[in-house]
């Protein structure tokens, strides 16, 4: 038997406007007027538009039609905050999507941060607030935990573990399995929780290279994309597909055929007796640990390095995620909410993510999509509102 | 192959970019195994008395150099000529032409006569000035004419184009066999004000010399004062007034600065006006004209580069700066934007993002480094080789026209 598992990740950053030294003294960090690619709201109108509602009526189409149908998402907390502000419809239609019963919702960091490596208290925290964020709307537990871009060592499986989850996600990249198949269940090291690992192969086929029409699979069908997953019964037994849920609608286009060719997936993989769907939990609880993996250093799902030198590669990166984690106790020991919340926004790994600066070079527009003129500009305006958080703290502190 | 090249000054003796590219470009034809005789406007009642001996002495393999009598000078103005033909003797005065289209025309039958004398396979022009001697040459020996632009009359001139200028580039354009444009922006004047056709123009972006002694000279800053620099003829084009004006609004977040102006031009007196106006004339420093070598030297003071241009067919400088280790800001008007990735960029008319970004690389200290390394390991990727090839391309294609 082979459980296909999909897992979707539902994500917008609270994106910095243009903020320039002349602008200190002003706390409207996230307010972009003029710059279409900043203006949060409208960032996410279009992808909603173009990806979320969409995919969404797709979905609940296929829960409907299929009863055997499953799968599961993680939606951050500065996404969800969002919706609710702008587009409450697309919350409405997530719920619906979770009523069926058959919509599994993952735990994350609420800010979609990199807390882990430079905080843990504050990495529980924003745990927390997810987890009561994702009760809130959705009346839901979740118990399976996936960190941000997947970022993941033997330290957070334990840690995890500490927090009560039954699995954790992660990469599942050849590197650190080995001779191991992505297609089975783990342990991590000294745990006893499950680890589920990407395909990153198949997931890939679909997230990155669907549209692609240098690759010699494409056009990739739905029933030729079924066969692949078949062929592993009788050496797997899970097939773990997480990507961007913007997949469907966003990276690949309407136009590409992505929402017909999600459409017919499940009715070609049922075809196949042998194959069946299963949520994350469901993967956890109903398959064996075939083996301890040991994974001692950070490796994550970005680009062909698997590391985190997308969001930590550079001095610029390192300095701004130093100097945000720096005013940690400070920040939470006075009582203004407003700033607190504004700090925390500024963790989203996004903004150190339009800081790399990797490849920049080569005009890999695809790869590195940055709203800012240039990984530096971005620098600048992070810095320059990290500044104006500093200039607030200093006055608050003379005035007490 | 044979190159009958005419240009524009030869280094040491240059005044702009446009000589230091022109010898770039032939040093790297010559690399590639070309021979270029290189025919310059040449006064020998000016200075450059000792040209033709200096020019002998570094002859550089391939490259032959051919001075011809003339008054014209690379940035020559109407205006501009006419001072420089008056403060000749009477006698002379008399072999040139009375204004800078008669000698123009003058210099052009005179350097025309060459492509007889000289075996070649191409003609190739830098700029309107040569224009017509490049197409008096194809008269004479029916040799394919490349034309190569680095600025038009739109980019030199401020108000109104200049008439005759623009006639005489736009006969160039038409008459040439195949045009080179140093950046996409120049073939997009060429297309859309000159009405070429764009399967006739093609853009080689400049590169830079790999290795010169000059970039690593040891100098040492005797203070810890930041230093802005700005690098070119000081005249509307360059956008010192912009320059100028973000000076004012730096030294209120970063007092302890100081602004270098390396360069002299029309606008340097308007310029020294605006900084006492502005009550900030004792943070500046007016060089003059430097040589490259002392412009190397403020490199390698300075903190940050500065090119507010207005209007930059390409910016070659900038590519120097970044060679020297300095960060650079452009302007997103200028050639070399399109190329350039590790700088800063803004818009030349918005002087508040101008100095929010001379603030930050003044304050944030890992955005000056990593501005300074990754900038100097792209600029390692531009060489003289690169547009040699592709000049070659352009040659080969236009003999098989």
């Amino acid at each position: 038997m082979v459980s296909v598992c999909f897992y979707f990740q539902v994500h917008q950053p609270f994106r910095l406007r243009k903020y320039s030294i002349f602008d200190i003294g002003s706390s409207d960090y996230f307010e972009e007027k003029h710059h279409l690619k900043l203006n949060n709201e409208a960032v996410l109108r279009k992808v909603a538009n173009k990806s979320y509602l969409p995919a969404n009526k797709l979905m609940l189409d296929l829960l409907k039609r299929h009863p055997e149908f499953k799968l599961s998402y993680s939606l951050s907390g500065t996404v969800l905050e969002q919706l609710e502000k702008y587009y409450p419809e697309v919350i409405d239609s997530f719920k619906k999507l979770v009523d069926t019963g058959r919509v599994e919702l993952l735990s994350e960091t609420y800010y979609h941060s990199l807390a882990f490596l430079y905080s843990k208290k504050e990495f529980k925290e924003q745990v927390n607030l997810h987890k009561e964020k994702i009760n809130d709307i959705f009346s839901y537990k979740p118990r399976v935990f996936r960190n941000t871009e997947l970022i993941y060592n033997n330290e957070l499986a334990q840690f995890i573990e500490g927090m009560g989850y039954k699995a954790i996600l992660a990469e599942g990249w050849e590197r650190v399995l080995g001779w191991k198949s992505p297609n089975f269940v783990y342990r991590p090291k000294n745990c006893s929780i499950k680890l589920l690992l990407k395909n990153y192969k198949l997931s890939d086929d679909i997230a990155f290279r669907f549209s692609e029409r240098s690759w010699e699979e494409w056009p990739l069908t739905a029933d030729r994309y079924a066969q692949w997953i078949s062929a592993i019964n009788g050496n797997g037994e899970c097939v773990n597909l997480f990507m961007d849920y913007e997949t469907l609608g966003e990276h690949q286009w309407h136009e590409t055929g992505i929402f017909d060719f999600m459409g017919k997936l499940p009715e070609e993989l049922l075809k196949n007796p042998d194959n069946n769907f299963k949520t994350p939990s469901e993967v956890a609880d109903s398959y064996k640990v075939r083996d301890e993996i040991d994974i001692p250093h950070f490796i994550s799902w970005a680009d062909l390095e698997r590391d985190t030198s997308a969001w930590l590669g550079n001095k610029m990166q390192q300095e701004a995620l130093q100097k945000l984690y720096n005013v940690e106790k400070i920040i939470k020991k006075n009582s203004n909410k407003h700033l607190v919340e504004a700090w925390r926004k500024m963790q989203t790994s996004d903004h150190f993510y339009y800081m790399c600066t990797k490849w920049f070079a080569d005009g890999d527009v695809h790869k590195y999509f940055n709203p800012y003129d240039s990984p530096y500009d971005s620098f600048i305006t992070f810095m320059n509102v990290l500044n104006d958080i500093n200039l607030r703290l200093e006055d608050k502190k003379r005035g007490d | 192959m044979k190159v009958l090249m005419f240009g524009w000054e030869f280094p040491p003796y240059t005044s702009g970019g446009l000589g230091t590219a022109c010898y770039a470009l032939t040093k790297g034809l010559a690399r590639n195994g070309l021979d270029i005789t290189f025919v310059v406007p040449y006064l020998p009642e000016d200075q450059k008395v000792e040209f033709v001996k200096l020019v002998g002495a570094n002859t550089i393999a391939n490259i032959t150099i051919i001075p011809v009598n003339s008054t014209l000078t690379q940035y020559s103005t109407f205006e501009s000529y006419e001072e420089r033909i008056a403060k000749l003797k009477s006698g002379l005065r008399d072999l040139y032409g009375h204004n800078l289209y008669i000698e123009v025309i003058r210099y052009s039958i005179a350097a025309a006569q060459l492509a007889s004398q000289y075996d070649h396979d191409v003609i190739h022009c830098h700029d309107w000035m040569t224009y017509q001697a490049g197409m008096n040459a194809k008269e004479i020996s029916g040799k394919p004419l490349i034309i190569h632009i680095h600025n038009t009359v739109f980019d030199r001139s401020s108000l109104k184009p200049n008439e005759i200028e623009y006639q005489i580039e736009r006969m160039g354009f038409e008459n040439a066999d195949k045009i080179i444009a140093i950046s996409n922006k120049i073939k997009n004047t060429l297309v859309s004000k000159y009405g070429i056709e764009p399967n006739k123009i093609s853009v080689v972006h400049w590169g830079i010399e790999e290795e010169d002694p000059d970039y690593h000279l040891e100098v040492k800053k005797p203070f810890n004062t930041k230093i802005v620099m700005f690098v070119g003829r000081v005249t509307l084009q360059k956008g010192p007034d912009y320059f100028v004006e973000a000076a004012s609004q730096v030294l209120k977040y970063e007092p302890d600065t100081r602004f270098v102006v390396v360069g002299s031009g029309d606008m340097l007196p308007r310029i020294i006006n605006r900084a006492i106006e502005l009550g900030i004339i004792d943070r500046f420093n007016f060089t003059g004209w430097f040589s490259k070598r002392d412009v190397y030297k403020v490199f390698k003071l300075a903190d940050v580069f500065v090119m507010p241009s207005v209007s930059e067919p390409f910016g070659l400088v900038a590519l120097e700066a970044l060679k020297n280790n300095v960060p650079v800001i452009i302007s997103k008007q200028s050639g070399v934007s399109e190329v350039l990735k590790h700088c800063l960029k803004v818009d030349f008319w918005d002087v508040n993002e101008l100095s929010n970004k001379i603030v930050s690389v003044l304050k944030y200290k890992v955005l000056y480094q990593e501005l300074k390394n990754n900038g100097f390991n792209e600029v390692n990727k531009f060489n003289l080789d690169e547009p040699a090839k592709k000049v070659i391309t352009v040659y080969n294609e236009a003999r098989q026209w």
